[in-house]
């Protein structure tokens, strides 16, 4: 049985696929010509990925690779509870590891702190993959603050260098700024169910 | 429970309830404005946005014209990835088997991420009907659902309503199913959207089955790809032990790769962003992470027959981001009610017939002609859907459908004209008929009977003293 035949065990399935082969009956089926525009190809500008990343009114914390856990420290002043996942490469004074914590435990946490796999410089997003150092994704959701530290040569300029980058992540998650909705009269408002505050710790080397 | 558009009149009727409203037209006018401005100026930003738009065309087209090719391959790579495929081939069979998923895990309630397709099905009432709730989760959804209200925009479904009125319907509705609103709550949005936070919070905190739909399905890794602002999305996705994502058959992107043209597209057409606050990708079950049950229901539902249609089979290439709504100059002043469906505006007048076939019903028929064919939303969508010649083809479907029976006013008039101008002699009679009746006054005039209705919303033209033939007769054309 070749794929796509009847498996004769799915009524509907037979009968969808049936559906759409009597649709293009007749049609001329024939492969389309190349449909990418070329890449951009040109260097990430980490100066505007910290204009933009500010547009969305997230802060963004500039610093120096031996300034890394001193900035963090300074972004989580005053906040209740810290967790941090496992492979973060840093301390970070009082944080809890996570250990698969439930959904209401971390509601009772303020603040995480996680490393980000890539950026993009034209629209000031961070994209996780949730490996080692940037936990799974309930912990960067739940908490109501989250600090993001990613080193200037993780961004890239556009979004297609960055589908490029984390392609056969069997999970992603691209992040733009805090939570934010403009549901109500087309005011935007930052902050709904997704942390209300995002911190960008950008870390440049020493040139 | 939110209301449904069955038994909704035609746009006509529809549209000159809705055109009375003043608080609603100054509304949208606000709001489609306020977008629009937003979308042209980080459209502007980007360079070579008419290739971007072409590379959206060319892969939808793509994926339409190897649909089953591209299914098959999806639903290949989903179960690889431990996610369980359904197929429905209507809206009543994607709801039993969400249903049955829901009430084989014996759950009162479910979570739902905004999505277009579950409305289109109506399955918010169909599990309501199994005693199971549908939580909206989105804070538009939010508020159309609390105040018993239907949708009016496809982004942003609450746009008919003001701060005040959602002031009230939270303070009134919210108690009665979770936690109230503050009592000292205000309207300003910032206070509103804090309100919504706290009291959905408690239910995705306990969530055991989520529902969501897709905006893209990747064929050749089966990830599926949420796109959104709040972070509701984010936590259905993420905290529940159980998915089901129902998913429209059009969906399907061949590549990974494709999604690069996409991301791009959709938050610029839609909400005028750079990029949307949050896009998830996952795909199937992620061990350690997130739901450990994935259902995917892969959706027929009208789709086969909109692509069966030569003219439109484009408009299943589009990603919803109701960029054609924000432009076209009916909606902004009508509103989204009046197309008496969830797919509003222009797109919303081509996707109903396609999908349900002309003769259905009067008010899907009447939808093509909810039109001025400016062309607007051709120029504005971000997948080059042509639905100017869409709306005109669909017309002459609701003609043929609507043969026989008895002729209408406009057919009679076509019917008489066709006859009199069919020969000279009768042409050379009217005309004289006609310059007889030119030398009244018919200003402001009416015409009885059947031309009644003609009249009502225009002015009568003043025929001519004298007929064009006359003239020339006269003149010889040069005077």
């Amino acid at each position: 049985m070749s794929p796509g035949e009847s498996s004769g065990t799915n009524p509907a399935r037979d009968a969808v696929l049936a559906a759409v082969r009597r649709a293009l009956a007749g049609t001329d089926r024939a492969p389309r010509a190349a449909r990418h525009r070329p890449a951009a190809g040109r260097p990430a500008d980490v100066d505007l990925f910290v204009e933009r990343v500010r547009d969305y009114r997230a802060e963004v914390v500039r610093c120096r690779p031996d300034e890394v856990a001193g900035s963090v420290g300074s972004a989580l002043t005053g906040v209740a509870g810290v967790v941090v996942p496992e492979g973060l490469g840093f301390d970070v004074d009082g944080a809890l590891v996570d250990d698969g914590l439930g959904a209401r435990e971390l509601d009772a946490i303020e603040g995480v702190v996680t490393l980000a796999a890539a950026a993009v410089a034209e629209t000031g997003t961070i994209v996780l993959t949730h490996g080692p150092g940037q936990g799974r994704r309930a912990l960067s959701l739940v908490p109501d603050l989250h600090v993001c530290v990613v080193a200037a040569e993780q961004v890239l300029a556009d979004v297609p260098a960055a589908i490029e980058a984390v392609a056969g992540q069997p999970v992603t998650t691209w992040i733009s700024g805090p939570s934010a909705t403009s549901d109500i009269e087309l005011i935007r408002v930052e902050g709904v169910h997704g942390p209300r505050r995002l911190v960008v710790v950008l870390v440049e080397p020493r040139s | 429970m939110s209301g449904t558009f069955v038994g909704m009149p035609a746009f006509p009727e529809a549209a000159a309830e809705a055109l009375r409203n003043a608080q609603l037209r100054t509304n949208l006018a606000h709001a489609t404005g306020t977008i629009r401005a937003k979308r042209l100026a980080v459209v502007g930003e980007v360079e070579g946005w008419e290739d971007l738009r072409r590379a959206g065309a060319a892969i939808k087209d793509e994926v339409l014209l190897h649909l089953d090719e591209h299914l098959v391959e999806l639903e290949r790579n989903l179960q690889a990835a431990g996610a369980t495929v359904h197929w429905a081939r209507d809206a009543a069979e994607a709801c039993r088997i969400v249903s049955g998923i829901a009430r084989s895990h014996r759950v009162e309630e479910v979570l739902k991420i905004k999505s277009m397709v579950t409305q289109e099905i109506g399955l918010n009432e169909a599990l309501a009907a199994d005693g199971i709730a549908a939580w909206e989760t989105d804070l538009a959804e939010l508020i159309v659902q609390l105040g018993d209200d239907l949708p009016s925009h496809i982004l942003v479904p609450a746009i008919h309503r003001n701060r005040a009125e959602i002031r009230e319907i939270f303070l009134r509705e919210m108690g009665g199913v979770g936690r109230p609103a503050p009592a000292d709550l205000t309207d300003d949005p910032a206070r509103l959207a804090e309100a919504a936070r706290l009291h959905l919070r408690e239910k995705f905190l306990r969530a055991k089955v989520a529902v969501s739909g897709a905006n893209f399905a990747v064929a050749d890794s089966g990830a599926l790809v949420v796109v959104e602002s709040e972070g509701n999305g984010r936590m259905c996705l993420t905290l529940p032990e159980v998915l089901i994502s129902v998913v429209g058959i059009e969906k399907v992107v061949p590549t990974w790769s494709d999604l690069e043209v996409f991301l791009q597209l959709l938050p610029r057409s839609s909400t005028g962003e750079r990029m949307n606050p949050y896009t998830s990708t996952w795909t199937g079950v992620v061990p350690g992470d997130g739901p450990q049950e994935v259902h995917v229901v892969l959706l027929d539902n009208g789709r086969t027959r909109a692509l069966a249609d030569e003219v439109g089979r484009q408009a299943l290439r589009c990603i919803r981001c109701s960029a054609c709504l924000n432009v076209c100059p009916v909606y902004e002043r009508t509103g989204g009610h009046a197309y008496g469906s969830v797919y509003p505006g222009p797109i919303g007048a081509i996707l109903n017939p396609l999908l349900q076939g002309p003769g259905h019903d009067e008010q899907t028929d009447s939808l093509p002609y909810a039109s001025t064919l400016c062309g607007a939303c051709f120029e504005a969508c971000p997948v080059l859907i042509d639905i100017p010649s869409i709306l005109v083809d669909l017309r002459a479907q609701v003609v043929d459908a609507r043969r026989g029976g008895v002729p209408g006013g406009e057919a009679l008039a076509m019917k008489a004209a066709a006859r009199t101008l069919g020969s000279a002699r009768k042409v050379r009679r009217a005309e004289r008929i006609a310059g007889l009746v030119g030398r009244l006054d018919l200003r402001g005039r009416r015409l009885p009977g059947p031309g009644k209705g003609w009249t009502r919303e225009r002015d009568l033209p003043q025929p001519a003293r004298e007929p064009f033939r006359a003239w020339w007769k006269r003149t010889g054309g040069r005077g």
